[in-house]
């Protein structure tokens, strides 16, 4: 990785022989340097950047796995690129048959009945789900307001849930699971669904899912499959076999898209027949052999985004599906021995696994030994930026003191894996002060957050005004 | 890791000063350190109502967002606004300067519930 000590856009030198565009500029609110200025600040920038495809990035699946080049290739295809979403249906018939294919594939891949494509990220196919499911009980005529999560959830659950008008109930977990005594006790008339992770966010999986299932059936209540940990079962088990009603997945997650940066992403909703109805319109149908949309739907909760969801990212998806057909297991396959392996690794090393056992797609530490010696999983994850590589996610799932959650991905090599391993244990004997102080050999030491987040400069303004 | 022996203490680790007829209230140096760096603070509504166990505050920290619950039943009767804009105040100085509502106490004998100082170390010990 490049090292430059790189100035702000503010601090930047301006040259005097360009005086040619300075008035423009102001006019404008951008910085006053010319191009050739600019280019270089953010080619240095862009070189000092770590990211998926320079090294190892153990946040995984969970945040974005590796995507393959190939993807990029078909959506810069001029036969794509060039369509508009307002064109008449009947000059788009492609696009539409993608779409009807990929609603088809997520079907057998989940064991869903039905699907949407488009919420454009995984919270707001959240929030889809539970639009549909506020929307069933309506229709059915029965008022449930609750909505249960566990503890261990991702915090967009709970998030979702309150948004589409829901009280939302915790549960503690017990031994990393659904405890399910505490279930039963939550389950009442009033409860309208119970949103769960399978693998959840230990990467345990819920062996009690079954049960979980029935609990949920019996009190008339809707089962929510989040997505999230898609990754660990592909072609293995799916959400349909294992009772849920409605499932979102994030197709920038699983199937190798890319939402980095806060780009676009793709969170379909996937259901069973009987809530099929409730999807969001319009739908894309078939008839005599053509495509079109169908708006009418007079159950459907409406529509829930601007045209038909973020068609290049569905479409990268597709080209995935396609590409790896009945290879999708082996990514799984792959990515639960990864994650497995690294573990014991590590666990060998001297590392705490809390609720140690076999672990699906990913696995989290816990560090709060290591607070005796005073540091904290931060110190870790910014030493480990010292080596060279990118740090785990930390701090969550919210469970775990001083987690460190680890997500290698199918894709990484064991070589890759030991390396990463070998500088765990390294740095776990290192001496407190250089792990306290670290990074060492960044460009930027240890930033203050704190400092960061109450005092955010985001904009040119901002950066003016500091 | 400090723990005061003028105050009382909750099993999610919050302690209570208790003055005349109300009582102040703020995190453990124990919670402060787990939370890590404070950066916001959101406060409820002076004379708001909150039940025993109910969220009264919710704290933002640079890691996680995490709530403070009512120790006993009363009306909120003083904000320390001070953490509007030093909200790491509950960080370097949890048991003074630190404090965040003062309440008034309702029902006495909902105190009783609450742990003295011997038995909150132990809760805390396990903890780690």
């Amino acid at each position: 990785m490049a090292k430059y000590d790189e100035p702000l856009l503010n601090e930047i030198e301006k040259r005097d022989d360009d005086k040619i565009f300075e008035v423009e500029r102001e006019k404008l609110n951008i910085p006053n340097l010319n191009e050739r200025e600019v280019v270089k600040h953010f080619i240095h920038l862009s070189q000092m950047n770590y990211g998926v495809d320079t090294g190892f990035y153990p946040l995984g699946s969970c945040t974005m796995k590796y995507n393959y080049k190939l993807m990029e290739k078909v959506v810069k295809n001029d036969k794509i690129n060039y369509v508009h979403p307002l064109q008449n249906e009947k000059s788009v018939q492609g696009c539409l048959h993608i779409i009807y294919e990929l609603e088809k594939m997520l079907c057998s891949i989940t064991g869903m009945d039905a699907f949407s494509l488009q919420p454009c990220a995984g919270a707001h196919g959240e929030l889809t789900g539970m639009l549909i499911a506020k929307a069933y009980f309506e229709s059915i005529g029965e008022e449930r307001k609750e909505v249960i999560i566990p503890d261990s959830a991702h915090g967009t659950n709970p998030a979702s849930a309150k948004m589409a008008g829901f009280e939302v109930t915790e549960i503690p977990s017990k031994n990393g699971k659904v405890d399910m005594n505490a279930l039963k006790n939550a389950i009442s008339e009033k409860t309208a669904a119970f949103m769960l992770t399978n693998p959840n966010t230990l990467g345990i999986f819920e062996e009690e899912i079954i049960d979980i299932a029935e609990e949920m059936k019996k009190a008339g209540a809707i089962l929510y499959y989040d997505g999230a940990n898609m990754n660990a079962i592909l072609g293995k088990t799916n959400p349909g076999i294992m009772g849920f009603d409605i499932v979102h997945l994030n197709l920038h997650k699983t199937f190798a898209t890319p939402h980095g940066g806060g780009g676009p992403g793709a969170g379909p909703v996937g259901v069973k027949k009987y809530l099929e109805k409730f999807l969001p319109v319009p739908r894309v149908c078939k008839k005599n052999g053509d495509y079109f949309f169908d708006y009418n739907r007079p159950y459907s909760i409406g529509k829930i985004s601007n045209f038909y969801g973020n068609f290049s990212v569905l479409l990268k998806a597709y080209a995935y599906i396609l590409l790896k057909g009945r290879e999708l297991e082996k990514i799984t396959e792959r990515a639960v021995l990864n994650s497995n392996y690294l573990m014991e690794k590590l666990r060998n090393a001297g590392y705490e696994v809390p609720f140690y056992g076999r672990r699906m797609h990913e696995f989290v530490l816990s560090l709060s030994k290591l607070r005796e010696r005073g540091i904290k999983a931060i110190d870790v994850a910014k030493r480990l930026l010292d080596y060279g590589f990118h740090p785990p996610t930390i701090y969550f799932p919210l469970i775990v003191e001083e987690a460190f959650m680890i997500e290698p991905t199918e894709d990484e090599s064991k070589k890759t894996l030991d390396e990463f391993a070998d500088t765990m244990k390294k740095i776990l004997h290192e001496d407190e002060e250089i792990l306290k102080n670290s990074p060492h050999n960044m460009p930027v030491r240890r930033v203050n957050e704190v400092m960061a987040v109450r005092n955010a400069i985001l904009t040119w303004n901002d950066l003016k005004i500091h | 890791m400090e723990i005061r022996d003028n105050l009382l203490y909750t099993k999610t680790h919050e302690w209570v000063l208790k003055k005349n007829g109300f009582a102040r209230i703020g995190i453990t140096d124990h919670a402060q350190e787990s939370l890590t760096d404070i950066v916001f603070v959101e406060f409820p509504e002076k004379g708001e109502r909150f039940k025993k166990g109910e969220k009264i505050v919710t704290l933002e920290s640079v890691k996680s967002v995490s709530e403070v619950f009512a120790p006993f039943t009363g009306k909120i009767l003083n904000l320390n606004e001070k953490l509007n804009d030093e909200p790491g105040l509950i960080n370097s100085s949890p048991y003074d300067e630190g404090w965040i509502v003062e309440m008034e106490i309702e029902n006495e004998e909902e105190l009783e519930d609450l742990m003295p100082p011997g038995e909150y170390r132990k809760i805390i010990s396990k903890d780690l």
